[in-house]
């Protein structure tokens, strides 16, 4: 019935793309995780009124995430064609797509860690200050944690945005479902790998947006 | 124990400079509640924040146990801090943390032990009142037990100074009523001084010892509790008490129920401390052949005893009516003459 409706695909392909795919996926998500945090709380903490307010700082860090964002994630891949060879030694394969996907992500997902960080009650950071909390207790044992559940909402939507992405990246030959759709089911007019490897694709995302949810939800304890 | 001398700040804007706290000078002692009561705007928040340095001071100085907190550098500061407990109008609970947890986090700030948090945790939960919700979060607290645990977290490195900001302005009266019977209880029990910022005047008739009127960033009364409520000096101090107890005050009714004798008088009678208990109306009746009508009377418990106030008319013969107002005035009660009838 299925080797009927999808004659072209072969099986053990699909799940080489899907692993492709799925390295790709995890590894940009944790280097945007770091990179990302990093970066929001730049942002945050160089504001005005917060605890490194520092306008030059902040104003140039705003500019670099901006830039960053704006530049379009085909054009990226290829402006960084140098860079991902002199970091990974390669520019084929899932793994020279890793420095695109995270320098991609990571100005996207600060902006969300920013807005998460902003979303965290000015009171309860006076009220650490009150008992004499350092910066970085008030970073790893306020921030952080009060607003876990949006920074963990926030890379779940940059996780799928980073899954197509990943698909994109297929494209000029990084492997994963999209370069397997892309050559083996739009190249060869075999239309049944593109639905194939859709549905691959699909399946994946709703994964993430499962395991995402269901995290946010479990240690939102307000 | 605290010495506030010259505290001015000044926050400047693009176009204009507002001095939030204006040359405020106050000296608390050890083991006091004193109050600090202003409208809102007054500044009062601001002062309480230069204490702790939460804002730095424009001008002057803070002295805490001979420490001088305005001249501390950040490292300093912070460890002084933990002898400094706040707690705040909307408690500002760590919603992520448990109510053990909330309470555990100054300790780990000053770097305790985990063993020795646990049992300094206890014996917070135990004082406060929270046994048995250890292990729930903030959101399933009501507000009076939220405010619980944040009086329990500032006591956890047992400070010498507790910071009140506004810290019953979130909660319904009752409530208000258990968290201040909690505070006095506390303030006897290590004998912590406690400074108090509120716009509520029955929070400083209930647990102050003595009392700053602030308005416009200055203190314009200070005083023991019970004189700024039987004499207030000042317009602001004057609304306060009205507010607590507006009939009091309201001496415009007053005359529909004077009668009209020709030899009467009306007066006001101020009981301070244990004259509150007197049984003076009747010692006057007994000795002098007047009539009394009372109008109107109240009586209010502070920290520092009761003061009371009585309307009265006093009718009869005008000598002896001079003769019973002798009376009274020389067995210690107060005599305001309000209005001569005649």
């Amino acid at each position: 019935m299925l080797t009927d409706l999808f004659p072209n695909v072969q099986m053990d392909e699909m799940w080489t793309a899907t692993y492709e795919t799925l390295y790709m996926t995890i590894i940009s998500v944790i280097g945007t995780l770091i990179l990302g945090i990093l970066l929001g709380l730049l942002l945050f903490l160089t504001e005005k009124g917060n605890l490194w307010q520092n306008k030059l700082l902040n104003g140039v860090t705003a500019t670099v995430v901006n830039v960053f964002r704006a530049i379009p994630f085909i054009i990226l891949i290829l402006l960084l064609f140098p860079f991902t060879d002199f970091l990974m030694g390669t520019i084929r394969g899932p793994k020279a797509a890793l420095p695109a996907l995270i320098i991609g992500a990571a100005p996207f997902y600060a902006r969300l860690v920013e807005i998460a960080f902003k979303e965290v009650d000015k009171g309860v950071i006076e009220a650490a200050k009150s008992m004499g909390a350092k910066t970085r207790t008030i970073i790893f044992k306020v921030l952080l944690p009060e607003s876990m559940p949006a920074l963990i909402s926030g890379i779940t939507v940059t996780a799928i945005a980073l899954i197509s992405y990943t698909a994109m990246a297929g494209v000029i030959g990084a492997g994963g479902l999209g370069d397997l759709a892309y050559l083996k089911g739009f190249q060869r007019r075999d239309i049944d790998v593109v639905v194939a490897c859709t549905i691959f694709i699909v399946v994946i995302v709703f994964i993430f947006q499962f395991i995402g949810d269901f995290l946010s939800k479990t240690l939102d304890k307000r | 124990m605290i010495s506030i001398k010259g505290l001015s700040k000044v926050f400047k804007t693009k176009h204009q400079e507002v001095k939030a706290v204006d040359d405020v000078s106050i000296n608390i002692d050890k083991g006091e509640i004193f109050g600090v009561i202003g409208y809102s705007g007054a500044g009062k928040s601001t002062f309480i924040r230069l204490i702790n340095r939460l804002e730095e001071p424009t001008n002057g100085d803070v002295t805490i146990n001979q420490t001088n907190i305005t001249s501390l550098n950040i490292g300093k500061l912070r460890k002084e801090r933990q002898k400094i407990g706040m707690i705040f109008q909307h408690f500002n609970l760590l919603w992520s943390r448990t109510v053990f947890e909330n309470i555990a986090f100054p300790l780990e700030i000053a770097g305790v032990s985990k063993s020795e948090r646990k049992e300094k945790v206890s014996e917070l939960i135990e004082l406060v009142g929270l046994k048995g919700r250890e292990n729930s979060y903030p959101s399933q607290l009501s507000g009076g037990q939220k405010q619980r645990v944040g009086i329990a977290r500032a006591l956890a490195n047992d400070p010498d100074v507790l910071l009140c900001d506004e810290a019953t302005s979130a909660l319904d009266p009752e409530t208000t009523d258990d968290i201040l019977d909690l505070l006095v209880s506390i303030n006897k029990k290590l004998n912590l001084t406690i400074i108090m910022i509120t716009h509520e005047m029955h929070v400083i008739q209930k647990i102050c010892h003595r009392v700053a009127v602030m308005d416009q960033g200055k203190v314009v009364e200070q005083g023991d509790v019970l004189d700024v409520f039987v004499k207030p000096q000042s317009k602001t101090a004057k609304r306060f008490v009205q507010q607590l107890s507006p009939l009091e005050h309201n001496q415009e009714g007053l005359h529909r129920f004077v009668t009209n004798d020709s030899n009467s008088e009306v007066v006001k009678l101020h009981f301070i401390g244990n004259d509150a208990k007197r049984a003076l109306i009747s010692d006057v009746l007994r000795k002098y052949v007047v009539d009394i009508n009372i109008l109107q009377g109240s009586i209010s418990p502070t920290q520092e005893g009761a003061y009371g106030t009585l309307y009265v008319e006093i009718s009869g013969d005008q000598k002896v009516i001079t003769e019973t107002i002798n009376y009274i005035q020389s067995s210690g009660v107060e005599v305001e003459v309000i209005q001569d009838v005649d």
